[in-house]
């Protein structure tokens, strides 16, 4: 495991917003299990609990304009990014309402007003995405940055090779972000690579690649908020591999053993990055436990509010169908 | 009004939008101080350097993937795949991102992006030099698909596409490059889905895309001393198709070939029987037919390569056996 020393803490109400967003990923992915369970969302729903810590850590020194692109495990991106969990919910329930109109589901999340490019149902696109979002903003001549978030299932991809090299090369403003929990669905990746390290692939590229406890708010925050300085700042790319764990099914509805024991999900459970860091943030001083609780019921009372919204919300007029399929009209 | 080539009235058209927009930017291989394989960008990395004139590495789909971001934060990608066989590579940043990007995010994202390349049987170039590819845009949603036969068509077209906010195939035929024809010197620019009525004529309707209309064309031409009539339709782009112009001719002329360099299954020619027959069977009075290159991976040696790709004899046998129908 990588922690060696701890991050040192932001300031108390940077880590309170750091608690807060992870809380509100977390309650959000519960509900969202749940309602799938009620059989309420149709289609696909790969939740991203035990891996809250990363988007939130990264996301936390992101603004509405700088671009973030992300896979098939995206509700927690589009969470940190800013898409407020009523209209995730209701696009998962397929609601006019959605972050996405609908159209999406959990795998298509899109909500670019703030910066929330789309999640994706194929592995690698995202890295190239990412490094194009980079190409604007170094053409432009504007400090934004763009920002991949993949998985260890990305690595072995050709994206992961043609977009690092490239925004490399070009020394483009851009942040990969390797969520290595793993496994790509249920295949290990050891058992796909005989370099199960992620971060130390950079030396191949030229970029710093740097490996961190994915599931320390404030190691996240700390690694990623200086990469994403020097991206702003025409320093180039960089690789962060957060090694982390996805403590519920590939997706809601699947398995979670036979892959992997039950000894190992409990490890991992017992590093929840949430009540991790509520732990360091109290023996700090940095939060009384009365404070801790009241984000607990501000999110709670969040997320009702958003099941309820989605449950309220109309569906889509199926007369739209074919709006959008080219910039003005419908179809061809 | 002066003459150009085909390749230099494309050229004018990218070489004034890249004036008028600095947020027009172009990859691929060998496009920068070398001007392109085809001299698509000669003269251009001089005025623009390397951030607008961008070669890339042998890695399509990388740098089609990157151009789809570029394209949804704020700029105007065009790639130049040279030969358009090398786009094959990026298939799934084409059509599961850039083709669908639009309609996933509910028309909040653009995709401004064209994507240039020859295409088309001759000079030897072999099957991973010489595919048309077209019908296979065309059948899916979210890609508009310029075909341009000649050099006025070409810069209007180009000027279209990137002036629009959509995903744009813009294909040229490699035996049309050199063509010469008139190019205004004012501004124009030519609508998608509109075709061109390259020859009026009363007796039969030639549908004809890329280097089967100026060989149709010659062939018309030839038939019209023997006192056969033929119209000649251009399509233009295939997405969109204007296939209302094909039958106002069809409702005149009552006989209808398409001739296309192109594979015959789930192509053109089927597409628009379909419509035709769909829409106006009772203004036909003989069965549509179709003409295309051989169902075959494109050969190298002369005489083979000429074996696949339609020519003016088989357009003149074509149009002689529809007319005795």
């Amino acid at each position: 495991m990588p922690t060696s020393t701890e991050a040192v803490l932001p300031n108390k109400d940077a880590c309170l917003a750091l608690y807060r967003q992870m809380l509100v990923i977390r309650r959000c992915e519960e509900q969202l299990a749940r309602s799938y369970q009620a059989g309420l969302i149709p289609g696909a729903c790969h939740t991203y609990v035990g891996e809250e810590a990363i988007a939130t850590g990264v996301c936390a020194h992101l603004n509405d304009d700088d671009a973030v692109f992300s896979t098939h495990r995206g509700h927690g991106h589009a969470l940190a990014k800013g898409v407020p969990p009523k209209e995730l919910i209701a696009e998962l329930f397929g609601k006019a309402t959605g972050c996405s109109q609908g159209r999406g589901g959990s795998m298509h999340l899109f909500s670019p007003q703030v910066g929330m490019m789309g999640t994706s149902g194929i592995v690698g696109p995202c890295i190239l995405q990412a490094a194009g979002a980079g190409y604007s903003f170094k053409l432009l001549g504007v400090p934004k940055v763009g920002v991949a978030f993949f998985g260890d299932g990305a690595v072995a991809n050709g994206a992961f090779h043609e977009g690092i090299n490239l925004a490399t090369n070009w020394q483009l403003p851009v942040l990969f972000v390797c969520e290595n929990n793993l496994y790509a669905t249920e295949v290990a990746f050891v058992d796909t690579t005989r370099n199960p390290q992620v971060a130390n692939r950079a030396a191949a590229y030229g970029l710093p690649g740097i490996a961190v406890d994915g599931n320390d708010v404030a190691e996240v925050y700390a690694v990623a908020g200086e990469a994403i300085t020097r991206a702003r700042q025409g320093g180039g790319p960089t690789l962060i591999e957060c090694k982390t764990y996805r403590t519920r099914p590939h997706a809601e509805g699947m398995r979670d053993g036979g892959y992997r024991s039950t000894e190992e999900i409990d490890e991992w459970k017992k590093r929840d990055p949430i009540p991790a860091f509520a732990h360091r943030l109290l023996d700090a001083g940095h939060a009384r436990q009365e404070e801790l609780d009241a984000i607990t019921a501000d999110v709670t009372a969040l997320i009702a509010e958003a099941l309820q919204f989605a449950h309220d919300s109309p569906w889509p007029d199926p007369a739209t169908v074919a709006d959008h399929v080219f910039s003005q009209g419908g179809g061809a | 009004m002066p003459e150009l080539t085909y390749v230099e009235a494309a050229h004018q058209a990218l070489a004034e939008e890249m004036a008028r927009d600095e947020t027009i930017f172009v990859v691929g291989e060998g496009i920068g101080p070398r001007g392109g394989n085809f001299n698509t960008t000669t003269g251009l990395f001089d005025l623009y350097g390397p951030e607008r004139l961008r070669d890339t590495p042998i890695c399509e789909r990388g740098f089609v993937g990157l151009c789809a971001g570029a394209a949804m934060t704020g700029t105007r990608p065009v790639v130049d795949f040279m030969f358009l066989d090398f786009i094959l590579d990026a298939f799934g940043e084409l059509i599961n991102q850039i083709a669908k990007m639009q309609y996933m995010s509910s028309g909040r994202l653009k995709m401004p992006i064209v994507l240039r390349g020859c295409i088309g049987v001759g000079g030897a170039a072999a099957t991973h030099h010489s595919g048309n590819y077209y019908p296979i845009f065309t059948h899916l949603p979210g890609f508009k698909v310029a075909v341009p036969s000649n050099p006025y068509d070409a810069k209007g077209l180009f000027k279209t596409a990137l002036r629009g906010d959509d995903p744009v195939l813009f294909l040229e035929h490699k035996s049309l490059l050199n063509t010469r024809g008139e190019v205004p010197e004012e501004e124009y620019s030519i609508p998608f889905g509109q075709a061109a009525v390259c020859r009026r004529g009363e007796h039969l309707t030639v549908v004809a895309f890329t280097t089967m209309v100026p060989e149709t064309l010659q062939v018309a031409e030839t038939l019209s001393g023997e006192g056969i009539s033929v119209e000649v339709i251009d399509p233009r782009t295939t997405s969109p198709l204007d296939i209302d112009t094909v039958l106002e001719s069809v409702h005149r002329t009552g006989r209808l070939l398409i001739a296309d360099e192109t594979f015959a299954p789930c192509g053109m020619g089927a597409e628009i029987a379909a419509a035709v027959v769909d829409r106006a069977f009772d203004d036909l009075d003989a069965p549509v037919r179709r003409l295309n290159g051989a169902h075959v991976p494109t050969p190298y040696s002369a005489p083979l390569e000429a074996a696949v790709a339609p020519n003016r004899e088989d357009i003149e046998r074509a149009i002689r056996d529809l007319m005795a129908e």
